[in-house]
């Protein structure tokens, strides 16, 4: 990566000029942060005694038997407070916010974990925080908006559009443009205008740094495949950033296919999608023939958006990462079988992830070991589950 | 020299400043655009603004984000963009388009190009490119002889005023606030301090957009910029208005009014 923040063609920086100044000075807040040893000792400290790192992995047995016997390891990021692997990023940017002397954050959610996050992460540093959030999302996702105002921020429904993450994060970089001397953009994925990318895959590559070692440890060697699943694609990074040196190691995306990719009505950025700009950077995009960005379509409010972070792009064109398309039903049969054979459920963003492992596990067999990043847990997604499965609320 | 050079070195030499009025494409429809255009350019505007509608517009408030959907609804596309301008161009003023860059990047950077000359246009205002990623652009407008036209904020610092300006052409666009387009009340006293600290790195002339409304605040503008960017206003009354024609009559109203208070403020 240049200091300009390309991965290879896809990245960098295509914003209002009245965002460069902050940019930049994020940009120089995070480099000098990473090489402050205070810094990264009181992040490590909140880690330890906040959010509960390392995550630990759990293998999982009963799971194993319906993906062609392969051994399968689970990294716990559900078990961090606040349910998902969000928090790592959210707790190292609301630190930045406070180096930079900024009162005031603004968040983008789609499930709501990342709004759950930074609403987290204001209480306990003492920021206000305003939550954009897709109107169609605050009613998939009902129960993550009421823990946001419980933890005293202001959500604020967005109607625009898809009204769905998309939306929310036009409607947030529109107050960032008119707020920005006062208030920092804590974006929830690895995308978004340069140093975001860079900076959200800093805050969570300790998930793969994690994992490298406890999988040593476990059995000995490296798993053969990483998968995870891609919506922006933090978490995704998060564990394959440590393994990208180790090329004998597979890294599998998993984005979400929605109805199936032939149907048009999917989330699968890389996979159906063509190279352009959304939101900052230039990446893999859902577009029309004009550029028009295409409204994209999910049962999981957290994979439901048409762009992808851009160093998954660059990864997949050098063809380091791979990438799949798993659609809704398929993921919902894998959050079934997680919850009934193992007693965890998953978030649906994971599930997708989970099918993919019963995909591969088949492919590879049982002498495969396969290590999963169990991005959320599944309480915010009980209605919507309960819905598709019938069970009567 | 482009047809906007021109005009712009016109109302210097009036010792005035220029009307600039931004309209999308394909909105209220696509008659109903060509319509606008006509009316704005007779009731006296130096230079039209072809919005190019786009999904995502992050620079764009309620007003224009509301026109921009309509306008998509009825399927524009770049053709129709480029129609559009060629009404303009066809009656005399000076042209542009406005874009979001996903837009160009997708019809082909050289394309876009050249279709805005091969229809008379003057230039292109992007406002979510960054000097730093506009290599191939730059190539492109050069070529084809179109000025490459760039938007810079209060918040832009002077070292990067200077580089921005040395790519730009036919006008700086200097946004008047920190925030995104729609009406405001009053004008920020922003606007004469940027327009101040542009002026001390280039004699390109200098255009304001963002949240002008009225003759008064077109007037004092005027007093120190070389153009005055009107846009949510003559949307917000075809908006608000009940048939098309009421909506042209209040244009063309606004627009009169603009044209006097861009001649009054020195
Ligand atoms: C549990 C969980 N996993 C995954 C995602 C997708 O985001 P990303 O691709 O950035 O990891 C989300 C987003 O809301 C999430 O809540």
């Amino acid at each position: 990566m240049s200091s300009s923040g390309h991965f290879g063609e896809y990245g960098g920086r295509y914003v209002p000029e009245a965002l460069i100044g902050a940019l930049n000075e994020l940009e120089i807040a995070h480099n000098t942060a990473q090489k402050d040893p205070e810094f990264l000792a009181e992040l490590a400290q909140l880690h330890r005694k906040y959010t509960g790192r390392p995550s630990i992995i759990t293998e999982a047995q009963r799971f194993s038997e319906h993906a062609g016997g392969a051994r399968i390891f689970l990294k716990r990021e559900d078990l961090n407070h606040t349910g998902s692997h969000k928090i790592n990023n959210v707790l190292g940017q609301a630190l930045l916010t406070k180096r930079m002397g900024k009162k005031r954050i603004i968040a983008e959610t789609g499930a709501g974990q990342h709004g759950v996050a930074s609403a987290t992460a204001a209480a306990l540093m003492g920021l206000d925080c305003v939550v954009y959030m897709g109107e169609e999302d605050t009613r998939r996702q009902a129960l993550n908006v009421a823990r946001m105002k419980l933890l005293g921020a202001e959500v604020v429904p967005v109607t625009s559009g898809s009204r769905t993450l998309k939306d929310a994060i036009n409607e947030a970089m529109r107050d960032w443009v008119t707020n920005v001397a006062d208030t920092h953009y804590l974006l929830g994925t690895v995308a978004g205008p340069h140093p975001f990318p860079t900076m959200v895959r800093d805050f969570h590559k300790i998930i793969g740094e994690e994992a490298r070692e406890q999988m040593l440890a476990l059995t000995g060697r490296l798993p053969d495949a990483i998968l995870a699943c891609v919506g922006g694609g933090s978490n995704a990074i998060g564990i394959f950033n440590a393994f990208i040196p180790d090329r004998q190691v597979r890294l599998i995306g998993l984005e979400a296919g929605g109805d199936g990719i032939e149907t048009g009505r999917h989330a699968a950025t890389i996979t159906g999608g063509t190279p352009g700009v959304l939101h900052g950077t230039r990446s893999y995009v859902l577009q029309d023939a004009n550029g028009q960005t295409i409204e994209s379509h999910s049962i999981s409010a957290g994979l439901d958006y048409p762009g992808v972070g851009p160093e998954h792009a660059y990864l997949h064109d050098i063809g380091r990462a791979e990438y799949r398309a798993i659609n809704d039903d398929a993921a919902m049969a894998a959050f079934s079988l997680l919850s009934r054979t193992e007693g965890i459920i998953p978030a649906i963003e994971t599930a997708h992830a989970l099918a993919g492992a019963i995909l591969v596990g088949k492919e590879l067999g049982p002498t495969a070991n396969l290590l999963i990043n169990l991005s959320g847990r599944g309480d915010k997604d009980v209605q919507t589950a309960a819905e598709f499965f019938g069970i009567p609320l | 020299m482009t047809q906007l050079e021109s005009v712009m070195a016109k109302v210097r030499a009036e010792n005035r400043a220029a009307l600039i009025a931004y309209i999308p494409a394909g909105f209220p429809s696509q008659h109903g655009c060509v319509k606008a255009i006509q009316a704005l350019v007779a009731a006296g505007v130096d230079a039209i603004e072809i919005g190019f509608p786009y999904s995502d517009p992050v620079m764009d408030g309620a007003v224009i984000q509301e026109a921009a959907e309509i306008s998509l609804k009825g399927g524009t596309n770049a053709a129709d963009v480029f129609a559009a301008l060629k009404v303009a161009t066809d009656t005399g003023v000076a042209a542009v388009v406005m874009t979001y860059w996903n837009p160009i990047e997708r019809y082909g950077v050289n394309e876009f190009a050249q279709s805005i000359a091969d229809n008379g246009g003057s230039g292109v205002i992007t406002p979510d490119l960054t000097i730093e990623e506009s290599d191939r652009w730059l190539a492109a407008t050069s070529k084809v002889g179109i000025n490459p036209i760039y938007v810079v904020a209060p918040s832009t610092n002077d070292a990067r005023l200077a580089d921005v300006t040395a790519k730009t052409g036919g006008f700086v666009y200097a946004a008047s606030l920190m925030g995104v387009t729609g009406t405001r009340t009053s004008i920020s006293s922003d606007a004469s301090n940027l327009v101040s600290r542009v002026r001390s790195v280039t004699d390109l002339p200098i255009s304001v957009g963002l949240g002008v409304s009225t003759r008064e605040q077109a007037k004092s503008l005027a007093a120190y910029a070389d153009g005055v960017i009107v846009g949510s206003a003559f949307i917000k009354l075809l908006l608000a208005a009940k048939t098309e024609q009421e909506g042209l009559d209040a244009i063309s109203h606004l627009a009169k009014e603009l044209a006097l208070g861009v001649r009054e403020g020195r």
